[in-house]
């Protein structure tokens, strides 16, 4: 969009909601912010009702803080904790039904190619671990084998947060959880690997315990997905409410998990490389 | 590619544009339909009776009539991607059958709680109970509390008109809800019958996303908070007085298209012979098979009507009501084991003893007129005490 969409006439400036002209006035649209200015211009998310020490708020702020172009982005979503912070957001978010949203995203994406052939539309998928590995696995594989021009980020706290610490396809193995009664019986499901080989263009597994990483990987993954192809993150946002952990040792339990099993980790191909050099 | 076509005004493609006779499929006669409704995208998924028109819709992709078009994963999917491309501001087209409309149940009600104005086609057929590809309407009865705008067409032509003009009753700004325009499946889609079509170089006038009570999901329209304090976050009394006030808008919306249905398709419903006392009323293939069952019964002196229910969803509970207001008898013939239209058609009359829910095939069957005929008079016997 062009910045003159938002910016009301002087007349009326003052009659507009405090909130709108915050984001006018010191919104994310007009000039290029990061994670780097996290605190120094209206974040884009705001008082959210997360638990304290949640890990998905953070991954969502730091990922909100890192698009490119957030103001011709939108955020395609899906039912569970993600959404109570995408639906702060500045830009255009969408959560219908559980595990669409690679269907959906597929489907706006090649719309806005054809409405606006000139101009970059960001797609960004942004939803949990259920959603994606467990009943939206279908969808978000064959979106990838399709080779839609989408980045899909998960928010892997892995757990179902909302429905009340169910365990989903991305727990760990061993580990005790409502509907889990004795311990999930098998391994984290490497949707990471499956992006490898599945047509993604750029893949970072990464924790919110390195938010420069997770913004270079964010800015990196839609632009790739703007001209190369899919794109995908996997961030670790752990969870202290149903991981039962005290809300200050989110960063802490991401920094532990990262030096365990959560290392950071980059899939890109040659076609993408070449194209962030020439950028 | 892209195909060179007039665009004309939707009364000049409808009513005014002369048309010359063809002998099609209905399969092919939702292709004719679709090269005329300036669709930009479309997406496919096989399924048996449904799958010859989404060919021949990618033909018309091939073809450059339309912008794009794939084969998607799952039926599901395929709702999911429509909806997302609907959001994105531009006008598509899917259809499905049967288990492929249950398998997309879950997005029926996304569409029309949204407003987004997406026409799909049901070739309608029977659903795992037990398994049949065959010719059924169950599913309809599945769909009525969708929000979704329900048309039923007799035929080819009735098919090809129809998803012509749920486009443009779905996009009226004070409607801007989802049409599903629903046929019997090989009945319709797999025989030759006379279409009457305008040229194939006369399209409609492209949807228009400002034209509408929701923005377009573009980042285009400010405020850009579109979502804000959704409803589904909050548990209070105000977050579910605005869901239901929501709700209510949306079946406020389809009451609103019944002026844009009487315009554009001449009614909800059409009455045949109105001064009879014994009427036949259905809706698709059911009526055709009532045209024949009326001819035998006038030739044995019997003097009966045709009501012919067009629009599902809105339902006309008033129309019904007037036409058989001097009614003693209305027999309602129907393609499915449940009966939906006959307990809708009981629902809207007072004196529903008056209604006989049948005679019902299911299952691949066909309906004999002396079927009809036959439950006709048994009717009019017992209610003259002669068993």
């Amino acid at each position: 969009m062009s910045t003159k969409i938002i910016t009301p006439v002087r007349e009326f400036a003052d009659l507009l909601p405090q909130e709108y002209q915050d984001l006018v006035a010191r919104g994310p649209y007009f000039e290029p912010k990061g994670i780097e200015d996290l605190g120094t211009f209206k974040e884009i998310i705001e008082e959210h009702p997360h638990c304290a020490g949640c890990g998905v708020s953070l991954g969502i702020r730091l990922v909100a803080a890192s698009l490119p172009s957030p103001a011709d982005t939108v955020i395609i979503g899906t039912p569970g904790c993600s959404f109570f912070g995408l639906t702060q957001t500045a830009v255009n978010y969408s959560n219908t039904a559980f595990g669409n949203q690679n269907a959906v995203a597929s489907g706006l994406k090649r719309m806005l190619r054809i409405r606006y052939p000139d101009q970059h539309k960001d797609v960004v998928v942004l939803v949990g671990d259920g959603g994606i590995a467990d009943i939206g696995l279908d969808l978000t594989l064959h979106s990838w084998f399709r080779r839609e021009k989408v980045t899909t980020i998960m928010v892997d706290n892995e757990v179902y947060g909302n429905t009340g610490g169910q365990e989903s396809g991305m727990s760990k193995q061993g580990q005790v959880l409502n509907m889990a009664p004795v311990g999930k019986q098998f391994p984290k499901i490497p949707v990471f690997e499956m992006a490898k080989v599945s047509g993604c263009a750029y893949a970072v597994r990464v924790t919110v315990a390195s938010p420069r990483k997770v913004g270079r990987a964010v800015r990196n993954a839609i632009l790739v997905a703007r001209e190369i192809g899919p794109t995908y993150i996997q961030i670790y946002t752990p969870c202290p409410t149903n991981l039962k952990f005290p809300p200050n040792r989110t960063l802490e339990v991401a920094r532990e998990a990262e030096k365990d099993y959560y290392a950071y980790e980059e899939f890109i191909t040659e076609e993408a490389a070449n194209y962030l050099a020439r950028l | 590619m892209v195909r060179e076509q007039t665009v004309v005004s939707p009364e000049h493609l409808f009513f005014v544009a002369p048309r010359e006779e063809v002998f099609i499929t209905g399969s092919e006669a939702v292709a004719e339909a679709i090269k005329r409704a300036n669709v930009d995208m479309a997406i496919a998924y096989p399924i048996t009776p449904q799958s010859e028109s989404m060919h021949l819709v990618g033909d018309l992709y091939a073809q450059g009539y339309l912008k794009d078009y794939y084969r998607a994963e799952n039926e599901f999917a395929v709702m999911a991607a429509i909806h997302g491309a609907s959001l994105g501001g531009g006008r598509v087209f899917t259809a499905t059958s049967g288990p492929g409309t249950l398998r997309a149940m879950e997005m029926f009600p996304v569409w029309a709680g949204a407003r987004q104005p997406i026409v799909c086609a049901f070739m309608c057929r029977g659903v795992s109970l037990p398994p049949s590809i065959q010719p059924e309407n169950i599913e309809m009865a599945m769909l009525l509390d969708t929000g979704m705008m329900m048309f039923h067409a007799e035929n080819a032509q009735d098919f090809y008109d129809m998803i012509l003009k749920a486009y443009i009753i779905a996009e009226k700004p004070d409607v801007h809800l989802p049409v599903g325009v629903f046929v019997d499946g090989f009945f319709v889609t797999h025989t030759r019958d006379k279409v009457m079509l305008p040229a194939g170089d006369l399209k409609l006038p492209p949807y228009n996303p400002q034209h509408a009570p929701v923005p377009a999901f573009d980042m285009e329209t400010p405020p850009m908070r579109i979502v804000r304090d959704p409803l589904l976050i909050k548990s209070n009394f105000i977050s579910y007085a605005a869901n239901a006030s929501w709700h209510q808008e949306v079946m406020a919306a389809a009451q609103r298209a019944r002026k844009h249905i009487v315009r554009y398709m001449g009614g909800l419903l059409e009455v045949e012979n109105p001064h009879a006392k014994v009427f036949i009323a259905a809706s698709g293939t059911a009526v055709s098979q009532s045209r024949e069952a009326l001819r035998e019964l006038r030739q044995e002196g019997i003097d009966a009507g045709l009501i012919k229910i067009k629009s599902i969803r809105p339902f006309p509970e008033e129309e019904i009501v007037a036409s058989t207001v001097n009614a003693h008898l209305i027999v309602v013939p129907e393609f499915n084991a449940g009966g939906w239209l006959a307990r809708e058609i009981k629902a809207a009359l007072n004196h529903n003893s008056r209604v006989v829910a049948g005679p019902r095939v299911f299952g691949g069957m066909t309906m004999p007129k002396e079927l009809i005929v036959n439950t006709v008079k048994n009717a009019l016997k017992a209610r003259a005490g002669v068993s």
